[in-house]
């Protein structure tokens, strides 16, 4: 991406607790729409944050396969909860959006768009999970042949302000996959909260030039090295904290030499196809479509929506879907989340936030499923491309 | 040479009204549909009907009398496009709760004089009884589904009808999952989308309005919702609303009343 964002290691600053309305404030004198975490409706997501009481200050969840519940906590963090709700895919994704218009001529029609989209978006409170999610839409929307011009300028114009993990949610399996809980690239601001005694402060590090210039106002004190340290410190117990772990090692191939294992009927049986899993997943991409017109067939819209490889018109080619069965269904998920990602982008499609676990309503946990096929394993099987529905 | 309007039937079997009213309610539209459109029966605006045969029929309410069984069938003799809609047309609606007791036995509580009533026992959908070429669901139906359908109709397009689920209405809308974060019982994901996920974003419970989607599975949804405290008389009243004939919902509360 046209980020000039460096990979770690950068300078590191120390903003007070209670110096966080300054960044906010900077933030948005610096004409960005700030976007962060905030409660609505029993859950915290991201929202437009105007100043700082919009954030959840003191509010944790408790997230479980299939559910989710808001708590107080005892202190007085900002950050002291698991991912949100959503991912920044419905801003720098959105469920829909219009790809051209169409308008009736004496002759023919004329189009108009794509418009592209110059707002400046800031994301405060960046999970790294979330981060390495969109590192991974970069490559799948903005790289190669068909690139999503909209997406483009939609993230030539975000600041990323990633918040470390000092804790870690019962559904999270970042460690597994390798997104966190620290951030290692991608960000313009990366903050690890701290709270010890009275004390209460960030530790800054800076991404990028954008994000130097963002706090560069706020004349911030320099951090020490046993600060950095410290902020280390208590990124890494939250590795361990995670309620899931996903054994990665050879996972492409224990996945596409299972393609015909009977063990997809038990999760077929579970699954609702309901596509929750693939609409909150933060890498999940897959977008349909539309076209419509008005009555009098002057105008027409092109609309293109967020689509799930759930939806049986998802796979639908001349003469009906390919992928009949819930079961197929989720096995298409699973395999290409974990295995035909790997081929298609060189990376995981998967990060760990944990989302399609927390908030699949009969509580499908992707890590178990994984964990079940491996040891359903049909071990010495060749490796078999071919997929039967 | 000016192009001859299509003609448009609205026609009512038993039901409230209120799908046809959708149509009504469509103000902004109306006058471009009318435009596009000769309306040539429509017993909610005009008493006035026009000779058949009709390019275009919607079709309300369900088949409960012998004389609309019959009636049904002269209407699809005149019809080249048959389309039903709301949850009557499609699945036999609310009043097909008589399918699941005795109607004469509910016929003479009510009336003085049952002998005079002309029921049939079973409340059943238009398609039971001729061949529809598209159904719109909901009780009631979508306005927007019916000005899409109209719309397609007249520029010779397939309708935009996803039959998935309304989880999907409701995570394009933004709205935070009831079942999840508040544990809520939820029809949603069993659930054809078409009314764009109202009740979540109103804290509630999807009631299953439109009835089953595509490839249901409503026994995992009903194990679930076991599971979160719900004791099997809840279940069968939820899969026994407006859409309590449609077969999977048919089947799914048989087998909780059979627990209860
Ligand atoms: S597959 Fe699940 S855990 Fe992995 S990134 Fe997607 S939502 Fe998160
Ligand atoms: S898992 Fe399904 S919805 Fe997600 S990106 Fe892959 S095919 Fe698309
Ligand atoms: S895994 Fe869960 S969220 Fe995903 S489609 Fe199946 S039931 Fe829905
Ligand atoms: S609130 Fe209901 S419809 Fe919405 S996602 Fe949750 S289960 Fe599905």
């Amino acid at each position: 991406m046209p980020d000039d964002s460096t990979h770690g290691g950068g300078e590191h600053f120390i903003l007070d607790g209670k110096a966080l309305p300054d960044l906010v404030q900077s933030i948005i004198n610096a004409g960005y729409w700030l976007i962060g975490p905030a409660v609505r409706d029993g859950a915290i997501i991201y929202d437009e944050i105007k100043s700082c009481s919009d954030l959840p200050r003191s509010m944790t969840d408790t997230q479980e396969a299939g559910t989710y519940r808001l708590q107080q906590r005892s202190d007085q963090a900002w950050f002291g909860f698991n991912t949100c709700a959503q991912s920044l895919k419905p801003f720098l994704y959105p469920p829909t959006a219009t790809v051209c218009r169409a308008t009736r001529e004496k002759q023919g029609y004329s189009i108009t768009g794509p418009t592209s989209d110059t707002t400046k978006m800031a994301f405060l409170g960046v999970r790294p999970c979330d981060l390495g999610a969109v590192l991974i839409h970069d490559r799948v929307l903005a790289d190669g042949e068909y690139a999503d011009e909209s997406y483009i300028s939609r993230r030539e114009n975000t600041l990323l302000i990633a918040v470390n993990c000092t804790e870690a949610g019962n559904t999270c399996f970042c460690a597994s996959m390798e997104a966190g809980p620290k951030a290692s690239q991608g960000f313009d601001l990366a903050m690890t909260e701290i709270i010890e005694n009275d004390d209460h402060y960030f530790v800054v590090e800076i991404g990028s030039q954008k994000g130097r210039s963002v706090v560069s106002t706020l004349s911030l004190a320099s951090a020490t090295k046993e600060q950095v340290l410290q902020a280390d410190r208590r990124i890494r117990p939250a590795a361990e904290q995670m309620g899931r772990s996903l054994d990665t090692s050879g996972i492409r191939d224990v996945l596409v030499r299972n393609i015909d294992n009977v063990y997809w009927d038990s999760v077929g049986r579970r699954c609702l196809s309901c596509g929750n899993c693939t609409l909150v997943c933060p890498t999940c991409f897959c977008s349909t479509v539309q076209d419509v017109t008005d009555l009098t067939g002057a105008e027409a819209e092109r609309i293109r929506r967020w689509d799930s490889c759930f939806n049986l018109e998802f796979s639908h080619i001349h003469g009906g879907s390919v992928r009949h069965s819930p079961k197929a269904r989720y096995r298409q998920w699973i395999t290409h989340k974990l295995a035909f990602w790997h081929d298609q982008f060189g990376t995981s499609g998967c990060v760990g936030c944990g989302r399609c676990i927390t908030w699949c309503p009969v509580g499908i946990d992707i890590t178990a499923e994984a964990h079940a096929i491996r040891e359903h394993d049909l071990q010495a099987a060749p490796v078999k491309e071919k997929t039967e529905v | 040479m000016k192009k001859k309007k299509p003609k448009l039937a609205v026609w009512k079997f038993a039901s409230c009204d209120g799908c046809q009213l959708s149509l009504l309610d469509c103000e902004d539209e109306l006058l471009a549909v009318a435009g596009a459109i000769d309306i040539a029966n429509f017993p909610e605006a005009s008493r006035a009907i026009a000779r058949g045969p009709y390019d275009l029929s919607l079709v309300e309410g369900s088949i409960t009398t012998p004389h609309d069984a019959e009636r049904i069938h002269k209407i699809r003799r005149s019809s080249k496009y048959m389309v039903t809609i709301g949850a009557c047309a499609t699945a036999g609606g609310i009043q097909a709760l008589r399918n699941f007791t005795d109607v004469k036995e509910y016929a003479s509580l009510i009336y003085a004089n049952p002998e005079y009533i002309s029921t049939l026992q079973n409340s059943t959908a238009i398609a039971d009884h001729v061949p529809v070429d598209l159904e719109l669901r909901g009780c009631p139906i979508s306005k927007y589904q019916l000005i899409e359908v109209v719309s397609a109709y007249l520029n010779h397009r397939k309708p935009n009808l996803p039959s998935f689920s309304v989880c999907i209405e409701c995570k394009l809308r933004g709205t935070t999952c009831v079942m999840v974060a508040h544990g809520t019982p939820c029809l949603g994901p069993v659930t054809h989308a078409g009314c764009g996920a109202i009740c979540p974003a109103y804290n509630r419970g999807c009631y299953s309005c439109f009835g089953p989607k595509e490839t249901v599975n409503t026994e995992a949804l009903a194990e679930q919702l076991k599971s979160m405290g719900t004791p099997p008389a809840d279940l069968v009243r939820m899969f026994r609303s407006f859409n309590a004939e449609a077969l999977e919902f048919r089947q799914e509360s048989t087998i909780h009343e059979r627990e209860d």
